[in-house]
């Protein structure tokens, strides 16, 4: 089981990316996604930004479970209150209870990060400490 | 966060360029929650937002760029609120404000409550049917003005729009741009009772309410 996870800015603008494995099951925390499927990831996790657009207007929940598939790549999304989007590619259907725990730990950090008044919107997030924090979370719940 | 000094952490982890406090705790390490009764001094804050206004003032033509000015030092910060106030909601409310009535509601109680300790003191909607697209929210008593005499030359200038900047950023990160403006409407007569009544008015983008009433169909 492998992972993408991307958080991007209101002018659908990358923020930040992160890739990793599960670490359930005897897992080693490490993705299996092919070579191509690096760049495909991108372009798959991007194109379902349309998506979220319709949605986010639907209902106010943060999280908004999965919003699109692509053979078997699953998109899930969770949005803030500023419209940034955490979108998380996952190749078999997870449970939406640990999808859901996984974007909160992450979103408590976000948070944290914007908190710095350095921080300016949309500006990528590069601390190493936040990196750190989602691959945390990425072991906790997936 | 991580310029306090070279500490024992720096050697390191000197291929990353950061360089970590002496005690080894970053922003991450600190928590999001605060007790409710935490609260700062309104002698220092009134210190430091006197200095901000001289900041202001400095190389501005008019009461309008001045107020301009003190706009954009609040806007940063409304931005930040809106997702760290929505982060302490308990998670059966944690909802995006999708509507403007909402997004005023959460303005009105929220993010006045984490500011000023209080809610607004009300919530109107323009009455006036040319501009339905302006909303107001009543605080008779600014907390920032308290320390403040404005000039009688300068007596256009409200301080407040400093807040207002702050409600701009709330609305604007919301998805909901705005201008925000803040007039002074207290009356000067003696025996008035909230002489420093303050009106922020909300005027939002017509395609807001364009998409107010799409999405009010069912």
């Amino acid at each position: 089981m492998s992972y993408y996870f991307a958080i991007i800015g209101t002018q659908d603008n990358p923020l930040f990316e992160y890739e990793f494995g599960t670490s359930k099951q005897g897992g080693d925390g490490q993705s299996r996604f092919t070579e191509q499927a690096h760049h495909l990831n991108q372009f798959v996790l991007h194109s379902s930004l349309d998506i979220v657009e319709e949605v986010q207007w639907m209902n106010g929940q943060l999280y908004m479970k999965v919003i699109d598939k692509f053979f078997t790549n699953y998109i899930s999304c969770f949005m803030t209150g500023g419209n940034v989007k955490f979108l998380l590619l996952h190749q078999p259907p997870q449970t939406e209870e640990a999808i859901k725990n996984f974007f909160n730990e992450v979103y408590e950090n976000y948070v944290k990060a914007i908190m710095s008044p350095f921080y300016k919107v949309n500006m990528e997030v590069r601390s190493p400490v936040f990196r750190q924090r989602v691959a945390a979370a990425g072991r906790k719940y997936l | 966060m991580a310029h306090l000094g070279p500490g024992k952490a720096a050697s390191s982890k000197e291929q990353t360029g950061l360089r970590y406090p002496s005690n080894g705790k970053t922003i991450y390490h600190r928590p999001l929650n605060r007790t409710k009764t935490a609260e700062l001094s309104q002698s220092s804050f009134a210190y430091l937002f006197s200095e901000m206004v001289t900041y202001a003032q400095r190389r501005v033509t008019g009461i309008q760029e001045l107020e301009k000015r003190l706009n954009v030092q609040g806007h940063p910060i409304g931005l930040k609120l809106l997702d760290l106030l929505l982060m302490r909601e308990p998670p059966r409310t944690q909802t995006r404000p999708l509507t403007i009535i909402a997004l005023l509601h959460f303005i009105k109680i929220n993010l006045w409550t984490h500011l000023f300790g209080r809610q607004a003191d009300r919530l109107e909607k323009s009455s006036n049917p040319d501009t339905p697209d302006e909303y107001m929210i009543v605080d008779n008593e600014p907390v920032v003005n308290a320390y403040i005499s404005v000039p009688r030359e300068m007596s256009q200038l409200n301080c407040a729009a400093f807040v207002a900047g702050i409600i701009e950023g709330v609305c604007d990160g919301a998805m909901f741009p705005a201008r925000v403006t803040a007039h002074s409407v207290g009356g000067k007569e003696e025996g008035e009772m909230w002489p420093g009544k303050t009106v922020f008015l909300v005027k939002f983008q017509p395609e807001i309410l364009e998409r107010e009433a799409l999405l009010g169909k069912p």
